[in-house]
């Protein structure tokens, strides 16, 4: 499906990563593989350091923070905000929704639209789009988008599979509307059939998690994880990836009008260095112009990874220039999602670690 | 270039005999990751890049199958210049 929108900005994107830091070295003995073998890998995927939470830090802990941040250096104001979306797949709780705690801990307004949406990879985008349809709306000026997620505590740490790629984090985008007279082209697209890809099978209403749950269990691979662990079906996203992404990208530059050449920067999903690195060759752009360095900082920590990828390679050239850029999310669900829009001298556009 | 591609097999995985098996997948000699990283190996060798949509296991079976991968992206099919 094509969306269309007009007159909308991003006028500031904050990341806040756990200070926590986890080497891929200091793990390899946890895996059933040999180390060299690893460490070869490591090369091509771009696995190194990744950052996690320390255990009882939530989703919301991470939001809040990058929130009063914003408050005390008077980025953001709390009576500005018209409605907060917070993507995640790793909510405080079932019920009630995590938007709904943080909007009590930060003592926000009543009069306002408060929501949460369970996305992953691809939350970035969706978040955005979901934006752009508040803000069509006469009395709603300024939406904050929060993405978090802390996955790291579903991945079993015996699973090589995911658990080097896998990080924790939040980002905090601001949107609003703008006389800017530009248009903001998306595409979003989905396959329930191939829910299971990327699934965490037990612990909610489907499967309770239990003693049997948690049991460690060995693939034909040889990872080990429970059926309270995160699974990941790498060949089928990575084929999945490989075959939708690239067309959707075609479509929407065509849609735009814009070619290839126009987009300053292809700001992608990371889930490895390799898929990405098959991306740009597929779509025809150099590596310079898709980032693909978060893995092996940070991890992957879902619909964070592309406003990670935003403040961490862009920073704070995105507070003086302008650019065009298509972003794109593609994983969980499975869901795949991309927007091409102009990101003009942001007022913020930062990394700061959580404490 | 089978050579080649032997050499490259035994990098990966030392413990295996490739040229006794008939098909490295189902055997149990490469695994995905295994595919991965052969795959950045022949990108490299050979200086192309393999269409993400052929990184399939089938594709990474046997020499045959891998040396019609390498093809099919743009290698020079040695062996038919040297006959």
């Amino acid at each position: 499906m094509n969306l269309k929108f007009k007159n909308k900005r991003i006028s500031g994107i904050l990341t806040v990563l756990p200070e926590k830091e986890i080497k891929f070295e200091d793990e390899l003995d946890n895996y059933n593989f040999s180390k060299s073998q690893s460490m070869k890998l490591k090369l091509v995927m771009g696995y190194d350091k990744r950052r996690v939470i320390k255990e009882g830090t939530t989703c919301s802990d991470l939001c809040i923070f990058g929130l009063n941040y914003l408050f005390e250096k008077n980025l953001l104001k709390k009576e500005d905000i018209d409605a907060m979306v917070l993507v995640t797949q790793s909510p405080d709780y079932f019920m009630p929704p995590t938007s709904h705690v943080i909007h009590g801990k930060l003592d926000l307004k009543q009069d306002m639209v408060c929501m949460d949406i369970n996305q992953g990879c691809s939350g970035y985008i969706v978040g955005l789009n979901q934006a752009f349809m508040l803000l069509e709306q006469e009395e709603i000026n300024k939406v904050v988008l929060l993405n978090a997620d802390i996955l790291s505590q579903k991945v079993s740490n015996r699973d090589r599979n995911s658990n080097p790629i896998i990080g924790d984090g939040a980002s905090i985008t601001i949107i609003e509307n703008d006389n800017n007279n530009t248009n903001i082209f998306g595409a979003v697209k989905v396959d329930g059939t191939g829910a299971e890809a990327l699934i965490i099978p037990a612990g909610a209403f489907k499967m309770p998690s239990s003693n049997e749950t948690s049991e460690l269990k060995e693939d034909q691979s040889g990872n080990l994880r429970s059926l309270d662990n995160l699974k990941m079906k790498g060949d089928e996203v990575f084929n999945f990836v490989q075959r939708e992404v690239p067309p959707m990208i075609e479509n929407l530059l065509q849609k735009s009008g814009y070619n290839k050449d126009d987009i300053d920067y292809y700001l992608f999903h990371q889930p490895n260095r390799f898929m990405l690195r098959k991306l740009a060759d597929k779509i025809g752009v150099p590596y310079a112009k898709m980032p693909d360095n978060i893995v092996e900082n940070f991890g992957n920590a879902s619909g964070v990874s592309v406003p990670t990828a935003i403040t961490y390679n862009l920073g704070d050239t995105l507070v003086n220039e302008s650019f065009l850029v298509c972003m794109a999310g593609f994983g969980t669900g499975l869901n795949w999602a991309a927007l091409i829009m102009r990101m003009d001298k942001l007022m913020f556009c930062e990394l700061i670690n959580y404490k | 270039m089978k050579d080649k591609i032997l050499q490259q097999l035994s990098e990966i995985r030392p413990e295996f005999d490739f040229k006794e098996s008939s098909n490295f997948i189902a055997e149990g000699l490469l695994d995905s990751f295994d595919v991965v990283q052969l795959v950045a190996a022949l990108d490299e060798h050979y200086n192309i890049s393999i269409d993400g949509m052929d990184i399939i296991p089938e594709n990474f079976s046997s020499i045959d199958s891998i040396l019609a991968i390498l093809i099919k992206n743009g290698v020079k099919n040695e062996l038919k210049i040297q006959e």
